[in-house]
């Protein structure tokens, strides 16, 4: 039997608390789950920092990569399959690139990105195009298909129809992140009826569609994506933990190239602070060995490294304030000098953060073809975007949604038996008693 | 900010996504990132940057009904120029190509932004990528060549 069709004997079955059941039965799935690059994404927070704001977001890319390939695999075997305007042929090649959509992903990925000028849909290309298990996996369904899955994942591929699964405004990635950022951090927000949005699922030629008689669970969807995005996703305490965490980074990276003596060496960094990253460096880190760092450095000579390090680790972040950079630019200038005044160092102690450097974005209506909209198949097979149909998806598309948080460790600052009197003009500034 | 400044006023979000990727493949140092999305690169980074400035009231966003559906205009405000002016960031190519690429029409800058994502691949594979991918635009073997002479042109354009 040809490897591409080949079945396992038996179904295997993961237990997932999103999906009920994950179902396996195709020989390359199983194999690509068993390979080390894919487990190794269960050693990566689906949400990064976001544990420190709500402790049961402790769930891994592992499950969330299970989750959308479960999803694609229902849309397909349940909803597609025998539709004239589905090709079932593209299946392994859609549940392979569901399940390794974020192989790339790296520890606490955006803030390393950010930091070290990374991109981790490089390193998925890498790890499923390079010499690496899951490329002589996926080798053995074809030559040729390494090359096709990464080309689906990179949305280059002319199979627009499968990319749109994996990525679209309304994609099996997306609705498996929501229901199991809801359920783990135990918000209720995050729910919506996606049995019905699959059952209501067509395919056509560039992108599935949705059936106008779903549009009510899709104007749910919409709303569970923006209630989630302002209420975990850019959580502002999630946030601070996320500003530590880039300063440490920042930091240990600055005193390598200042040729500082570390007391515990940064041994897995050394090809990242030189911008020299290997695939196999890469794959090599994970969480819990940059937390060991972090755990280490707390004993470090360095008195910022070694103070970001304890904020992080026991969870001493940084309060801030809301700010408006428009207004109050002479301000920071301000505040900037009082901190170096006081011995703080404003490039790691005074922070502006803003919701635009945070992965997530809203549904936009893709006027002006920006982006591909969410379209209804309408009764006499007219194909209309959403919000001309939903008013509710119309009322919260387009809106103004920026946001600007100033961060600063508010306890050196309430601490006067140093400086009190330049501490007293800082607190005045910020408004904080 | 610089980038508007520089071009003026810039008539279509679509225009202004392509013109800014066209630029930072020509390494100016724009530092939002992209993927390639149905129409080409796209960027959901700058599409925020930009609604921050218009918030800020350092840009203004001016929504016209044209035919069937919305375009948008920016052009730079006073404050914006004012706190340009105070944060001078100096890149002395990057008025001209910018100038040059604005008086260039979207459907164009969007085959040289789609070219430019390709550009670790040979020239018949970017051609079939373009067909393929662009079915829908009908670009033609002579619109592909002329967006490689336009692309030689602007990093002549750059360098100086």
């Amino acid at each position: 039997m040809a490897y591409s069709t080949e079945k396992l004997n038996e179904e295997k079955v993961f237990k997932d608390p999103v999906h009920r059941y994950i179902h396996v039965r195709d020989r390359a799935i199983w194999d690509l789950i068993g390979t080390k690059e894919f487990q190794r994404l269960r050693r990566i927070k689906q949400l990064g920092t976001t544990y420190l704001t709500f402790h049961g977001a402790e769930h891994s890319r592992f499950n969330h990569s299970l989750g959308v390939y479960e999803i694609v695999r229902r849309i397909i075997d349940d909803v597609f399959k025998d539709r004239k305007e589905w090709n079932n042929s593209q299946r392994l090649l859609s549940l392979c690139a569901a399940l390794l959509h974020d192989l790339g992903h790296g520890p606490f990925s955006h803030s390393f990105e950010k930091v070290f000028d990374l991109d981790h849909e490089q390193f998925t290309q890498d790890i499923i195009l390079g010499d690496t298990e899951v490329n002589q996996v996926l080798s053995r369904v074809a030559e040729d298909f390494p090359k096709r899955v990464a080309e689906v994942i990179g949305k280059t591929s002319k199979e627009k129809l499968v990319v749109s699964l994996i990525s679209s405004q309304i994609d099996a990635d997306r609705m498996d992140y929501l229901l199991r950022d809801a359920y783990f951090t135990g918000v209720s927000y995050g729910n919506f009826d996606m049995e019905r949005i699959l059952r209501v699922m067509r395919p056509r030629e560039d992108q599935a569609v949705i059936k106008q008689s779903g549009m009510h669970a899709v104007e749910d969807y919409i709303m569970s994506r923006y209630q989630m995005y302002w209420q975990v996703y850019f959580h502002p305490v999630s946030r601070s933990a996320e500003v530590i965490l880039t300063k440490i980074l920042h930091r240990a990276k600055h005193l390598h190239e200042q040729f500082y003596s570390f007391i515990h060496h940064p041994t897995h960094f050394y090809s990242i602070f030189e911008d020299e990253t290997s695939l196999e460096d890469y794959l090599k880190l994970d969480e819990s060995i940059i937390l060991y760092y972090f755990q280490m450095w707390q004993e470090e000579e360095d008195e910022i490294l070694r103070d970001l390090c304890r904020r992080f680790m026991n969870r001493n972040l940084f309060k801030y304030v809301e700010f408006d950079p428009a207004k109050e630019y002479k301000m920071l200038a301000e505040l900037s000098k009082a901190f170096t005044e006081i011995g703080l160092d404003p490039e790691y102690y005074l922070v502006v953060d803003s919701s635009s450097d945070l992965p997530y974005d809203f549904y936009r209506p893709g006027e002006e073809e920006e982006r591909l909209p969410i379209h209804l198949l309408m009764k006499n097979n007219e194909i209309r975007e959403l919000s001309r149909e939903s008013e509710i998806v119309d009322s919260i598309s387009g809106k103004r949604r920026t946001d600007h948080k100033l961060y600063f460790p508010k306890d050196i600052l309430k601490d006067d038996r140093e400086h009190k009197e330049a501490k007293m003009r800082i607190r005045q500034l910020l408004d904080i008693n | 900010m610089n980038a508007i400044a520089a071009s003026g006023e810039i008539i279509g979000r679509k225009k202004l996504q392509k013109m800014i990727y066209i630029a930072k493949k020509l390494d100016f140092p724009f530092h939002e990132k992209y993927q390639f999305h149905f129409f080409g690169p796209y960027s959901e980074e700058l599409t925020l940057r930009i609604e921050e400035l218009c918030n800020m009231g350092f840009l203004n966003e001016l929504k016209e009904k044209k035919g069937g559906y919305y375009q948008y205009r920016y052009t730079l405000t006073e404050n914006g120029q004012e706190f340009l002016e105070q944060n001078k960031v100096e890149m002395p190519a990057l008025p001209s190509c910018l100038e040059d690429m604005n008086s260039q029409n979207s459907r164009f800058l969007e085959l040289v932004s789609t070219v430019l994502f390709f550009d670790s691949l040979e020239k018949e594979e970017v051609q079939e990528k373009v067909f393929t991918l662009k079915s829908k635009q009908k670009y033609t073997v002579e619109e592909v060549e002329t967006a490689y002479q336009y692309i030689d042109a602007l990093k002549g354009m750059a360098k100086q």
